[in-house]
């Protein structure tokens, strides 16, 4: 008998650091682990006796990444315990830095961490010098998402204009006018970036997860109160634990999401673009049939081609909201403090991102529960990991673990948010 | 032709929100230069390019919560010849250092249903109270202004220069009336380093401490000023009690409000 283990001690090009461990018995793989060695940091228990008003700057700390989908969803959370709706005008607002979070998020993932895995370069840098022109391309797009998201919120990460009830204040209309012809500018250079990413080489592989994401109600997913499967069932946002439910494991900080019968599933661009790939605008739905042709796209390879679509989503939208701004009314919904429960979503570039807060009569946060994309997706990458190395045992050690890595970047995991990930061992015997 | 050899910079995380090294990402202006100046030797998050050391300049983010952290950074430290600590969790602690004011059993509790699976430690510490610092960036995150010129003037063999004023300074040269005075809005702009440009005020909205205090702040008088605006003693122990709230100035302040 023999035992081989694999140890892949820190994968690279994701955000945040974990590990991954592979034991193989007898030529077959007996045991995968994704390890998550983010240090926990607690937020839930930190909220806890804080104002609700702080909800938003405090949840922003968990994820230097994707800071506006936290701030989004928490201020949501409260105007929902609070009972209070904002104007369509402040709605727009709300899309519109979280377009640009998508489009900072989506670039720098597909050019900086996935771009180098299909065209084997070590890093962007090393890419730069043969692809200067992609390369700065894709800075250039990643540079205009974080200009959104400081014209809009202050600065580019933990922006600091979102609060409970709306904004602080309205963005200037000089600094949104100069976003228009930039914004259309982009969204040809985007159309460029799709058709580079899909003459990629993309491997065969296949995930059979099930899709969860947003209910966009005919338009691509963003913000909303429901949560819809690509089994056909649809929840109110307020369902999410009924459904769901979250595990701590000894070799991960962060937890892994499932449904209560045990089973796995998949957030992020795969679920959106399957679960709305039919309200895609004109010019997205032109291109996304020139380079994602068929049905469902199952292979995560291709999902740097759907994160690119994404993109020109997010630059057609918000060109749109940018054209259409007149603020008007108040920059914020005031309210009046009393106690109660409230759910808030958003969908994160990488997932939706789900917090539930209860909250006294004089405003503090009693109780708070958050969960994240990527602790969603945790689980379905271990499963499709398995599948997946299961198939490529023969590989040398060394080949192995780097074809395990871009598996797992595939996903585009953000493991920051040790609210709750990669080193790589395979154990072979 | 002998090749030039480049600086190496390493870019190491601890406990933090990935933030500050995404800011340096965020130089899309200045990426491509900044990588010409110096070899990215260790920067996990950007390559698989994975240097052994040693290296020039180390820029640390995060604090230090765990075992495995407090002996890694000694590790680093080991590897570096100029080790700069950047943003707030690795200057101060960060806001993670929240439980260090509370029972962290307690805290593990609220969040994981098997505390007794994660070994951490009971306080969130920043870098300089483990080894040497050359160098601390403030912010939450830092300042690109201020990442770029501490990358340059390293690079250049100088001290970087920065500001030491308040934020209150910042909102005169931007034209930014007080909100403090005028609006009676909680703000802790007057005890807090400039380095954000006054951001918030110009927003509308007091600011909140992300960079932290400046040095010798009359934290009485600005307890007073909380107090006069008509913050409770409960909402000022909480605004102290922020991002920087593991800075002794902040640490102590709250301690006095009761």
């Amino acid at each position: 008998m023999s035992t081989r283990t694999i140890k892949l001690d820190m994968i690279s090009r994701v955000e945040g650091e974990g590990g991954l461990t592979l034991k193989v018995k007898d030529g077959v793989l007996t045991e995968l682990k994704l390890h998550i060695f983010e240090s926990p940091r607690f937020f839930e228990g930190i909220l806890r006796g804080r104002r609700l008003e702080e909800a938003p700057d405090i949840t922003s700390r968990i994820c230097g990444i994707c800071p506006v989908a936290y701030q989004i969803s928490s201020a949501s959370a409260m105007e929902n315990a609070l009972g209070i709706e904002l104007p369509p005008v402040l709605l727009d607002l709300r899309r519109l830095i979280l377009y640009g979070e998508w489009i900072e998020s989506h670039m720098l993932h597909v050019h900086l961490l996935h771009a180098p895995d299909f065209l084997r370069y070590s890093d962007a840098i090393a890419m730069a010098k043969e692809h200067p022109k992609e390369v700065q391309r894709g800075l250039g797009l990643k540079q205009l998402g974080n200009r959104i998201v400081s014209v809009v919120g202050g600065r580019e990460v933990h922006p600091v204009n979102i609060r409970v009830g709306g904004f602080y204040s309205y963005p200037s209309e000089p600094s949104m006018r100069e976003l228009r012809a930039d914004l259309a500018h982009a969204i040809d250079e985007c159309e460029s970036v799709v058709r580079w990413v899909s003459s990629f080489e993309f491997p065969d592989d296949e995930t059979p997860a099930e899709f969860v994401a947003i209910r966009g109600r005919g338009a691509y997913p963003l913000l909303g109160g429901e949560i819809e499967s690509s089994n056909g069932t649809s929840i109110p946002i307020s369902g999410f634990d009924s459904e769901f439910e979250e595990d701590q494991l000894e070799h991960s900080t962060a937890m892994h999401s499932h449904r209560r019968n045990g089973d796995s599933y998949l957030v992020g661009p795969l679920a959106r673009f399957h679960l709305s790939r039919g309200v895609l605008t004109p010019r997205a739905q032109a291109l996304a049939r020139e380079c994602l042709p068929g049905g469902a796209i199952r292979n995560p390879y291709r999902s740097i081609v759907v994160r690119a679509i994404e993109t020109l989503v997010a630059l057609e939208g918000s060109l749109q909201i940018v054209e259409s701004y007149e603020p008007t009314g108040a920059p914020n919904v005031g309210y009046r403090a009393r106690a109660g429960v409230g759910f808030g979503c958003s969908e994160a570039p990488r997932g939706f991102c789900w917090h539930r807060y209860g909250i006294t009569a004089d405003g503090l946060i009693e109780s708070a529960r958050i969960v994240p994309p990527t602790s969603q997706n945790l689980a379905q990458i271990e499963v499709d990991l398995f599948a997946f190395a299961s198939a490529r045992l023969e590989l040398p050690d060394e080949e192995l673990k780097t074809e395990c890595e871009r598996a797992v970047r595939n996903h585009d995991p953000c493991i920051s948010c040790s609210v709750h990930f990669l080193n790589m061992r395979i154990e072979r015997s | 032709m002998k090749p030039r050899l480049l600086p190496k910079l390493a870019v190491w995380k601890f406990a933090s929100c990935d933030g500050c090294q995404l800011s340096l990402l965020n130089c899309e202006d200045e990426l491509l230069a900044v990588t010409s100046a110096v070899e990215i030797a260790y920067f996990p998050e950007a390559s698989s390019n994975r240097g052994a050391g040693p290296f020039d300049i180390s820029l640390v983010e995060g604090s230090i919560t765990t075992p495995d952290e407090r002996d890694r950074i000694q590790a680093v430290r080991r590897r570096s010849k100029v080790l700069v600590a950047i943003g707030a969790c690795a200057c101060s602690g960060g806001i993670q250092a929240l439980r260090n004011f509370g029972s962290d059993v307690e805290l593990a509790r609220s969040v994981y249903p098997n505390p007794e699976l994660l070994s951490i430690l009971e306080t969130s510490t920043p870098i300089s109270d483990h080894v040497t610092v050359d160098l601390e960036l403030r912010g939450c995150p830092v300042s690109k202004v201020q990442l770029i010129e501490a990358l340059q003037a390293l690079l250049d063999g100088r001290k970087p220069t920065f500001e030491n004023c308040s934020v209150c300074e910042e909102c005169k040269r931007g034209g930014t009336t007080c909100l403090l005075v005028s609006k009676r809005m909680p703000c802790l702009g007057p005890v807090t380093v400039a380095g954000c440009g006054a951001l918030c005020p110009a927003f509308g909205r007091g600011c909140y401490g992300c960079f932290g205090p400046k040095e010798s702040p009359n934290m009485d008088a600005m307890t007073s000023s909380l107090r006069n605006v008509g913050l409770s003693d409960a909402d000022i122990v909480r605004m102290f009690r922020g991002i920087n709230a593991n800075t002794p100035a902040m640490a102590n302040a709250a301690k006095d409000v009761r």
